[in-house]
């Protein structure tokens, strides 16, 4: 199987092309353009709008968007589910892409199917099923009330739903890396004598670190900016139980455009300067 | 001996919670309301927030949750806690008492006027000058107009106006159900967009510059004239309108486990109070209170305005209108 | 790979894998199927074969494939000349790609309408040059999926045009093949099971995409009205199993969708592998 986003090491895209024959240049520039006009299209035109919009009043109305008390909470809230939900799906990936690549056994298809499925679940259904695990009318509803657990529409259920929705990010990262590399190289740590754990960390992290940390990039952008699903199970009540794209959505309803669009334009700045950075240190990593 | 000693502690207890918090209670509620109720709810929270310190030296903060009527019920019903309902339809609310037994049976009876402290109407928006000439409900289903309106099946601002179309239509067709229904069908074969609420509706009006009518509340229409400029937009008031009632409730299941009963009931109470029915008015929904309703009668276009009693209430209504292959459905099942 | 009987850990990490699988998704997923258990066979299908419901799934299924088609097209180009060629601010576009990860489909919805509104600035452009309204007609539905949809198909395509063994080319090209019959005959048919695995993870997603499309839709029934916003419809009308129905319905095509996927990579590889030992043999 292979993934999305593979990680890919710029350093290696240089090497790559004095290898490969040269194209016409008519062909080189033409594809070019086609591709960034499509980018630009599709992805620079909505992230410049985002900032234009956050900044059409001015810096300082940018600036007092952003200090609103439940702008904090939202993004503290916001901080927090990615706290939560980042570190648990990395466990759970390199587990599970330890376990899918280096052993045989039945049914490996499948459970890499199954991990695969938050990522076409509708997030309407991701909110629901929690909903209807723990909602005062779902399964567990009645013991939760009786003592006074709460779940659904509050801190807990947007974790719930992020975990849910971030699950497969960091496995799919790593499952067709350590696929391929195969296992020869702990094998030899191995047979040296080398401890399990001490092979994991001086013979496989070192190879899969970019990808680990390309994983987690993307499962932490994911978590940051997931709305549909959050916004089934958090309640919207404002400066508690909104996290920062559901706080987007209010603002922009309030009529308040330079709210929702700062708003927005942290979450989308913060993923591109982590990407931009990722890919910087990837640089500097390969041409050391 | 035993006694004393719990009685030392207790007290001791209780002293360091007077001291940490300054003597008043800190009380939190949670109001959950429909969505063009934000800037109502926000002025009258602070109002509130003042009235119940002066009287009580307890502080309340009041949390908001603003969304579709029928996801907040639903939200309500699966454990949102909510201390109060403050929803667009009656229907809404009593979910809260058929699927759960949260509320009394007759909740409707416990606060003056049907539960409504508020009421208010649904007009027409249309851009400045009024190209189309919109007078009236017949006007907007000619062809080629434009129209917006949310949908009437995730919107209870837009079964509200569903219903206005329907009770014009009857009148002006001796009470025929097949022209009401084939009248409320142009009407809908005349919508641009449906958006899931009332406030999705106004920004694709506003905002997206889609159609050439928005069909919406009294008191939101107003509103966009504030936010948006009078300059931009007119409100055509139509002969005859529905006579909105948002209803509000104590949760009472919730509000007694919380130990809010009171300060719950007195929220809602204050709503009828002058200064209640004052921001109310300021907010542009009709008060109930015949004095302030004076004072703002002339903000108002003057309406006949019919209840959705006609109809024999929203349960009636909403068999027959709303639920799967109802009216609404037959609508736009019938061209396909 | 063969099994290996000196690697450690199978245990403890295949059941972790399992167990937190099944917590946070298989039991949460589970309680669809047991909700639609409270119907029978007929009422089932009587839910789904519903005249709306059908043309829901008929809207979402098309814009979908549209989406995908476009953005497998276009994405497949993106990925061919971040990987080939080198130009000013490449970095920069490859860092750009994930955004749509990043960025709250909300707002996604909010700004692609704005931009493709008759009086925004592209779909005034189109309405004006080609007549065509953008938003809130299904064409504003597979914009917004297009948008979702670029990750998932560059991403896929990027490290197997990576890793593609330009001997293979050399090979050919010194055997007199024209560029295009090099593209057309080496090198398309070992991408394209990465570009169909792209296009399908992309179709995938865009059949629940549920944020950025009702800003965008126009939400007419029988017109734009996707499958998510019904399910959403059928959940404040209080009917919470006809919502399950269609969502079961859902979630067992993407089940059946995603399988089909690996086994494709499955195949997909195993010919690619067996191309290049032929080539290089």
């Amino acid at each position: 199987m292979n993934a999305i986003a593979q990680p890919i090491n710029p350093a290696r895209l240089v090497a790559r092309q004095q290898k490969v024959l040269q194209d016409a240049d008519w062909v080189r520039w033409g594809l070019v353009a086609i591709a960034v006009g499509f980018i630009t299209l599709f992805i620079c035109v909505p992230l410049g709008l985002v900032i234009f919009q956050a900044f059409s009043k001015g810096i300082a109305a940018y600036w007092s968007a952003l200090s609103q008390p439940d702008t904090l909470s939202a993004i503290k809230l916001t901080l927090l589910t990615a706290l939560v939900t980042v570190p648990l799906n990395t466990v759970f990936g390199v587990a599970a892409a330890w376990a899918i690549t280096r052993f045989e056994f039945k049914g490996k298809s499948l459970l890499t199917t199954l991990i695969d499925l938050p990522f076409s679940v509708s997030p309407v259904i991701s909110g629901l099923i929690f909903v209807l695990l723990f909602g005062a009318q779902g399964w567990f509803g009645e013991w939760l009330s009786a003592h006074d657990v709460k779940i659904i529409f509050a801190v807990p259920g947007i974790i719930l739903a992020t975990l849910f929705i971030t699950f497969p990010f960091v496995a799919r990262q790593l499952i067709p890396l350590m696929q391929e590399m195969g296992n020869q190289e702990e094998e030899a740590a191995l047979s040296l004598g080398a401890s399990g754990w001490r092979t994991f960390w001086s013979v496989t992290i070192p190879n899969i670190k970019w990808a680990l940390l390309y994983g987690v990039l993307l499962c932490n952008a994911r978590a940051m900016g997931e709305f549909g699903a959050v916004s089934v199970v958090s309640g919207h009540i404002r400066g508690l139980t909104n996290t920062l794209p559901l706080h987007v959505e209010v603002s922009y309803n309030d009529y308040d455009v330079v709210g929702a669009f700062a708003g927005a334009s942290i979450l989308a700045g913060l993923a591109i300067v982590t990407l931009i950075l990722k890919t910087a240190l990837e640089w500097r990593q390969a041409n050391r | 001996m035993n006694n004393k000693f719990t009685n030392i502690v207790f007290a001791a207890v209780l002293a360091v919670l007077a001291a940490s918090e300054g003597r008043a209670a800190d009380i939190n509620l949670l109001n959950v309301s429909y969505d063009p109720t934000r800037e109502l709810y926000k002025e009258y929270n602070a109002a509130f927030a003042k009235y119940w310190k002066a009287k009580t030296g307890d502080n309340v903060t009041v949390n908001q949750s603003h969304g579709g009527g029928g996801k907040q019920a639903r939200a309500v019903l699966e454990g949102l806690e909510a201390d109060v309902v403050t929803l667009a339809i009656a229907f809404d609310i009593d979910q809260l008492y058929q699927k759960r037994k949260l509320i009394p049976e007759k909740w409707q009876s416990s606060l003056p006027n049907n539960s409504s402290p508020y009421t208010s109407t649904i007009v027409f928006v249309v851009r400045k000058g009024n190209l189309q000439h919109i007078k009236d409900w017949n006007d907007i289903v000619k062809p080629g107009v434009s129209v917006v309106t949310p949908n009437p099946k995730t919107s209870g601002g837009a079964r509200w106006n569903y219903l206005a179309a329907w009770v014009y239509a009857l009148k002006h067709n001796n009470n025929d159900e097949a022209a009401a229904t084939a009248f409320v069908g142009q009407l809908f074969k005349n919508a641009a967009v449906l958006d899931t609420g009332a406030r999705g509706s106004t920004t694709s009006f506003v905002e997206r510059e889609i159609g050439d009518v928005l069909i919406t509340w009294e008191n939101e229409a107003y509103l966009v004239l504030r936010e948006f400029g009078a300059d931009k937009f007119e409100i055509v008031t139509p002969s005859l309108s529905i006579l909105t009632e948002p209803p509000v409730t104590v949760v009472e299941d919730v509000a007694r486990k919380h130990g809010t009963t009171e300060v719950a009931t007195e929220y809602l109470k204050y709503l009828y109070s002058k200064e209640g029915q004052d921001i109310i008015g300021k907010n542009f929904y009709r008060p109930t209170d015949p004095e302030i309703a004076a004072k703002y009668a002339k903000q108002f276009q003057p309406l006949e305005l019919v209840k959705i009693d006609q109809f024999g209430g929203w349960d009636v209504a909403q068999k027959k209108h709303f639920s799967d292959d109802g009216v609404f459905d037959q609508i736009y099942g019938a061209g396909k | 790979m063969s099994k290996s009987s000196i690697m450690p850990g199978f245990r403890p990490t295949i059941g972790f894998t399992l167990i937190y699988l099944g917590l946070v998704v298989l039991i949460p997923l589970s309680t669809l199927v047991f909700k639609s258990f409270q119907l029978n066979w007929d009422d089932y299908v009587h839910i789904i074969t519903n005249k709306r419901v059908l043309s829901s799934f008929r809207v979402s299924f098309s814009t979908s494939l549209a989406a995908a088609l476009i953005a497998g097209f276009f994405g497949f180009i993106v990925a061919w000349v971040l990987v080939r060629y080198s130009f000013y601010g490449k970095r920069f576009f490859h860092a750009l790609i994930d955004l749509p990860f990043a960025l709250p489909t909300a707002v996604a919805g909010i700004v692609l309408a704005t931009i493709f509104q008759p009086s925004g600035f592209l779909g005034k452009l189109l309405i004006d040059t080609f007549g065509v309204q953008v938003a809130f007609k299904p064409l504003g539905i597979v914009m917004a999926l297009i948008f979702i949809s670029i990750p998932f198909v560059v991403r896929t395509v990027e490290p197997v045009l990576l890793e593609f063994e330009s001997s293979m080319e050399e090979a050919a090209s010194s055997l007199g093949a024209t560029r295009l019959q090099v593209f057309g005959k080496i090198i398309f048919p070992n991408v394209f099971p990465a570009l169909l695995t792209g296009f399908a993870l992309a179709f995938a997603r865009g059949v629940g995409e549920y944020g950025s499309v009702i800003f965008i839709a126009g939400n007419i029934p029988y017109v734009s009205e996707i499958v998510p916003l019904l399910i959403v419809t059928k959940l404040e009308q209080y009917d919470e199993v006809g919502a399950t129905a269609i969502a079961l319905t859902m979630l067992v095509i993407s089940f059946v969708l995603l399988l089909l996927i690996n086994l494709l990579q499955l195949c997909g590889c195993a010919s690619a592998q067996d191309n290049s030992k032929e080539v290089r043999t």
